[in-house]
């Protein structure tokens, strides 16, 4: 019991400093607002500073692990968020269009010699497109049954690239050409637009543009019409729809939004390793995004930025731990749920939610129950 | 007068505080390239964890027992190894190539498996290191024109060829059923094998299965209602051992014939003994054959058991000659991965394994196939295919 | 292509069936725990795991090397079939403990309770991998595929595998029979247990309504605790059964079975017993009749295909839901 009550006491000093700054936040006038926007980008770019590396990444190269996994993860688990965080539905098998994305990379380069610029428009739609596919007959699934659904999708979609000869088999697409080159354009040491084999960071650059583009989008959506209709989707269905929102469409929406964003990752990382398998995609990867979204503070995007950069970032950290990396991340995650079931950075919002939820009986309560209800 | 509030006053100090570090950073990005104090660094690069980590291992051990002698004489400059596990997983290599590259050996070891080879040499070959894989054996790796890569096995091609003949030729055999595991390796050697086969006139029946899944029985029914006379399986052993066990159970008694990708005791701890016995495993490696005509493999036998408390295993002795070779070249006086890579090109010597000399392209110039048979639960090795009849 | 389907059709019908019962049993774990939880409960693969971990443990032990016949089979099998189902079931009730009830407590989502069972999946898949399997049970041979033929460093065998009859190209074998019997027996024992007992009653009652139950004098606590261990006492019976069918094991053995007997559990409608055993058998039998026209490669597409088209004209599985509240 005491225990429980030093956790709480924990709990609550933590959370001082953090009202504090999100009421500050919700009072600052714009430029301030947009000075941290700047701020955060340009942080964001400097990160791959080599000084940073023996503190950040002593077993592995940092700016290479900026990359992949922590910068791909981020970008999914923002789109991961528009479904699950946003609109409430549950997605084991987001992986696949993050596949998707790779696959229409490496098919349209090699086999069409078509060039990144063009590509990305075009996988970013492809992965849209699936997600309409399989949305359209699925989507009035309820909680867990769309859950267990989008889980099978993700492997079929696996299995399909392992066994399809079009697609390489498990031997996947070889030599998918980097994006073309500008060369010559040198800051602080480094050509930013030099998309070589050896150096992460141009490919890091562009990827900071991707997500800034994707979160700036998202976060219109969040404020408008869209993301109220979103919100009252995931309050209660039912409700939503005898209110005239229409639930189906705006449910689909945010499953071919969702999906687009995972596309644009696959295609940009696709171009970036220069070999893709159907290896790269497995369902723990599904898994750990989602872990990812929750873990930061499903809906709440600073949260789950966060949350996606702990989870990448922790296991490559403590590489030294070696074989046993992997058993502290599971423990971790479990440890992290008892203490904030809510998130690193819940969305006020959400915490409004929670606390009207289901509280210490039997069932586990809140948004996926209510959905499901 | 409006007060600032914290948080801004912090990110500006952060903000102004990491552009005056990057201002510079930029320069010192590649400081620390020279190896400190007299020692020379060799990295191994494949998977030391995962499901085929045996295979891996049995590398490392290899390569740590040769660099371990070598440092015992007490040379002018020592070498010490590094070890990035890839899990033998394609995805997970990339991140572990660009760390080694960052380490900056002279030579590499690895990549232990074709899928990741595919995935990391590139990187290699833009960093100019030399790389020798002791076990990576799809044909297409060596038409990439790759300048600093190598190995001391012989492709999938060969090896897929041979096995086909010594079917038909040795074990007479009329039909022929053949199973892969959907891997890189498994593939290339599949398709080989078809082709080979079916140029000998006849047309084996085919199945896939899921080295992750279990249950094989749809697969052991179709080999079933086919009644081949020998099953070929091209795999690994973490597949394979639970492919034989469950033909044996269902009542198959076909001769199971496989390849390098299988021969580890693991094949015949998941099959088990009973159900193991008689198959046959060919590989383009002796894995030490102990009555071969050479004193060094008795000594090296003994001396692996020493060190590492198990015997030596597939690709051990591989392993082993990959070292000795950098290991001869670095005595040689070659301290560069560029002076190492010419040395490359000269290298003519009679290895643990088998006569090492390697072709223009980085493959080696022997290709002998040598055959294994599993007797009362142990792999023993027969020598050439016309011994595997009896 | 469909030369093999009818030519192994009764070989395949027999396999599915098999493998059908102990996916039907897996499944009984998830049914249970969604029902009264609506978790779905990730880590019970790992329980499964953790039960043919328990069975080798038992045959290490005791030392028991066949094969057996006859009465001294029945008491041996009995034997390992208790160590199996007690790893298991003490396994999930210590998830429970840990992982689940301090988020029940607090009212957590079922989004992070979700979140909280992939986490202690991994930890317990990593455990086994990293500790327990080097340090007792892989005699030197690492986080390899383990046979039971290797158990305690030399071969172990429990019973002879004979045909006993044959149905066209399928040959009845003693351990499928086995199998098969023992999966039904132990469905109809938890079918009446939940039905007729009064803890049972007490489960129904919580999956329909957890807060009138809870009115009514139900300890929602000793329910859940209930729950998962009948769900792990059955992946554990499952367990040893696969033990005995395939003889091996390793730490990952469990994840592609979970994922599969949980795709049973929808396909027959979750949350209902009988749905378990329908979706079990279903979900055996279309894999291997699949498998056998198209090629084994593409049985888990066939498999998740099969659910996608039930649920798309069954939202609820074939079955539906019956141990809680209809749902619309």
């Amino acid at each position: 019991m005491s225990a429980r009550n030093a956790l709480d006491g924990l709990r609550s000093t933590a959370a001082v400093p953090g009202q504090k700054l999100s009421s500050w936040w919700g009072g600052a006038p714009v430029y301030q607002r947009y000075a941290v926007y700047v701020l955060l980008f340009v942080g964001a770019l400097l990160l791959p500073y080599s000084g940073l590396a023996p503190i950040m990444s002593p077993h592995a190269k940092w700016s290479s692990i900026l990359f992949f996994p922590i910068g791909i993860y981020v970008l999914l688990a923002i789109g991961l968020n528009v479904v699950v965080g946003y609109a409430g539905m549950l997605d084991l098998g987001y992986v696949a269009f993050w596949a998707i994305g790779a696959y229409s990379m490496a098919d349209l380069s090699v086999r069409y010699h078509w060039t990144f610029w063009e590509i990305l428009p075009v996988g970013i739609l492809m992965a849209a497109i699936s997600g309409i596919i399989l949305g359209a007959p699925t989507l009035r699934l309820r909680g867990d049954y769309l859950a267990i659904v989008t889980l099978g999708f993700g492997e079929i979609i696996r299995k399909v690239a392992e066994n399809a000869e079009y697609l390489g088999e498990t031997r996947g697409i070889n030599n998918v050409p980097h994006p073309p080159d500008i060369t010559g354009v040198n800051i602080g040491g480094v050509d930013i637009f030099d998309y070589g084999i050896r150096d992460a960071r141009p490919y890091y650059y562009l990827l900071v543009v991707v997500i800034t583009l994707v979160i700036i989008m998202v976060k219109r959506m969040e404020h408008s019409r869209i993301g109220r209709s979103w919100a009252a989707i995931r309050e209660d269905e039912d409700a939503a729809e005898l209110m005239g929102v229409p639930t189906f469409k705006f449910k689909l929406l945010s499953f071919a939004i969702g999906a687009a964003v995972g596309g644009a990752a696959g295609v940009v990382w696709a171009a970036k390793v220069s070999f893709v398998a159907p290896a790269a995609f497995p369902f723990i990867l599904s898994a750990t995004i989602l872990a990812a979204v929750v873990l930061g503070g499903s809906g709440n995007l600073p949260g789950v930025v966060l949350g996606a950069f702990m989870v990448a970032w922790l296991p490559e950290r403590f590489r030294g731990a070696q074989e046993y990396r992997e058993l502290i991340f599971g423990a971790v995650l479990v440890a992290m749920m008892i203490w904030r079931p809510e998130g690193l950075i819940p969305s006020r919002q959400r915490k409004a939610e929670l606390a009207e939820g289901g509280g210490g009986s039997g069932h586990l309560g809140a948004e996926v129950a209510e959905v499901s209800k | 007068m409006k007060r600032v509030p914290p948080v801004m006053r912090l990110l500006a100090v952060a903000g102004a505080a990491s552009l005056v570090l990057t201002a510079c950073g930029g320069s010192d990005d590649k400081d620390g390239g020279s190896p400190s104090g007299g020692e020379l660094k060799l990295a191994f690069i494949g998977a030391q964890t995962g499901p085929n980590a045996q295979l891996g291992i049995n590398i490392s051990n290899g390569v740590e027992l040769a660099i371990a002698q070598y440092n015992a004489t007490n040379p002018a400059k020592k070498v010490t190894l590094a070890k990035y596990d890839t899990k033998g997983d394609p995805a997970a290599a990339p991140a572990q190539a660009d760390t080694l590259i960052e380490a900056e050996p002279i030579g590499i070891i690895g990549p232990a498996f074709s899928g990741e080879s595919k995935a990391v040499v590139p990187k290699f070959e833009e960093a100019k290191i030399p790389s020798i894989s002791p076990s990576a054996t799809s044909t297409k790796l060596a038409a990439n024109g790759w300048k600093y890569w190598h190995r001391v096995i012989t492709n999938d091609d060969s090896q897929g060829a041979e096995d086909a003949k010594a079917i038909l030729t040795q074990l007479k055999a009329k039909s022929v059923f053949l199973v892969d595991d959907n891997e890189e390796y498994s593939i290339g050697l599949a398709g080989k094998f078809v082709e080979a086969i079916k140029a000998g006139g006849v047309t084996p029946g085919t199945d896939k299965i899921d080295p992750n899944a279990n249950d094989y029985s749809s697969t052991i029914n179709k080999i079933k209602a086919a009644k081949p006379d020998v099953v070929f399986f091209a795999g690994y052993y973490a597949a394979g051992g639970k492919l034989l066990k469950q033909m044996r159970d269902g009542g198959v008694t076909a001769k199971f014939f496989s390849d390098d990708g299988a021969l580890d005791q693991g094949l015949i701890d998941a099959a088990g003994a009973k159900q193991a016995e008689g198959a046959i495993i060919s590989c383009a490696c002796q894995s030490v054959n102990p009555t071969a005509d050479n004193p060094a493999v008795g000594k090296f036998i003994t001396d692996y058991k020493a060190k590492f408390n198990a015997d030596q295993g597939t690709y051990s002795a591989e392993g082993f000659d990959v070292a000795n070779i950098y290991l001869e070249g670095i005595k040689a006086g070659n301290d560069t991965p560029e002076k190492l890579n010419e040395y490359l090109k000269t290298v003519n010597v009679k290895g643990i394994s088998k006569p090492i000399k390697f072709t223009e392209t980085g493959e080696i110039e022997d290709k002998s196939i040598f055959y294994f048979l599993v007797k009362s639960g142990k792999l023993e090795f027969v020598g050439a295919a016309d011994k595997i009849a009896s | 292509m469909f030369d093999d389907f009818t030519s192994s059709f009764w070989a395949n019908t027999i396999d599915g069936m098999t493998v059908g019962s102990i996916y039907a049993l897996v499944a009984l774990g998830y049914t249970m725990v969604y029902g009264v939880l609506r978790l779905i409960n990730f880590a019970h693969s790992e329980i499964f795991m953790i039960g043919t971990f328990g069975a080798l443990a038992t045959m290490q032990i005791t030392g028991i090397n066949g094969p057996f016949t006859g009465f001294a089979l029945v008491a041996v099998l009995l034997l390992c079939l208790a160590g199996s189902m007690l790893a298991s079931g003490g396994a999930a009730v210590a998830l429970e403990r840990i992982a689940y009830r301090p988020l029940r407590k607090r009212g957590a989502s079922r989004l992070a309770a979700l979140i909280s069972a992939i986490g202690a999946s991994l930890f317990l898949q990593e455990l086994f991998a990293t500790v327990i399997i080097p340090k007792w049970f892989a005699h030197g041979r690492g986080r390899d595929t383990l046979g039971l033929a290797q158990a305690g460093g030399e071969p172990r065998r429990l019973m002879d595998k004979e045909v006993l009859f044959s149905i066209g190209s399928g040959d009845v074998r003693n351990d499928k029979v086995l199998i098969i019997v023992a999966a039904l027996a132990m469905m109809i024992i938890l079918q009446l247990f939940v039905t007729r007992s009064k803890l049972g009653r007490g489960i129904r009652a919580t999956a329909q309504d957890p807060e009138t139950a809870v009115l009514l004098g139900v300890n929602i606590d000793r329910i859940v605790v209930v729950t998962f261990l009948i769900g792990g006492l059955m992946a554990g019976a499952a367990a040893f059964f696969f033990l005995l069918f395939y003889e091996v094991t390793s730490y990952f053995i469990g994840f592609i079975l979970g994922i599969k007997a949980f795709t049973a559990a929808v396909l027959g409608g979750i949350g209902n017993l009988k749905g378990a055993l329908v979706g079990g058998f279903t979900l055996g039998l279309v894999e291997n009749y699949g498998a056998s026209i198209f090629g084994s490669e593409w049985k888990d597409v066939i498999a998740f295909t099969i659910l996608v088209i039930v649920l798309m004209f069954r939202p609820t599985g074939i079955l539906g839901e019956s141990l809680q509240r209809a749902r619309a």
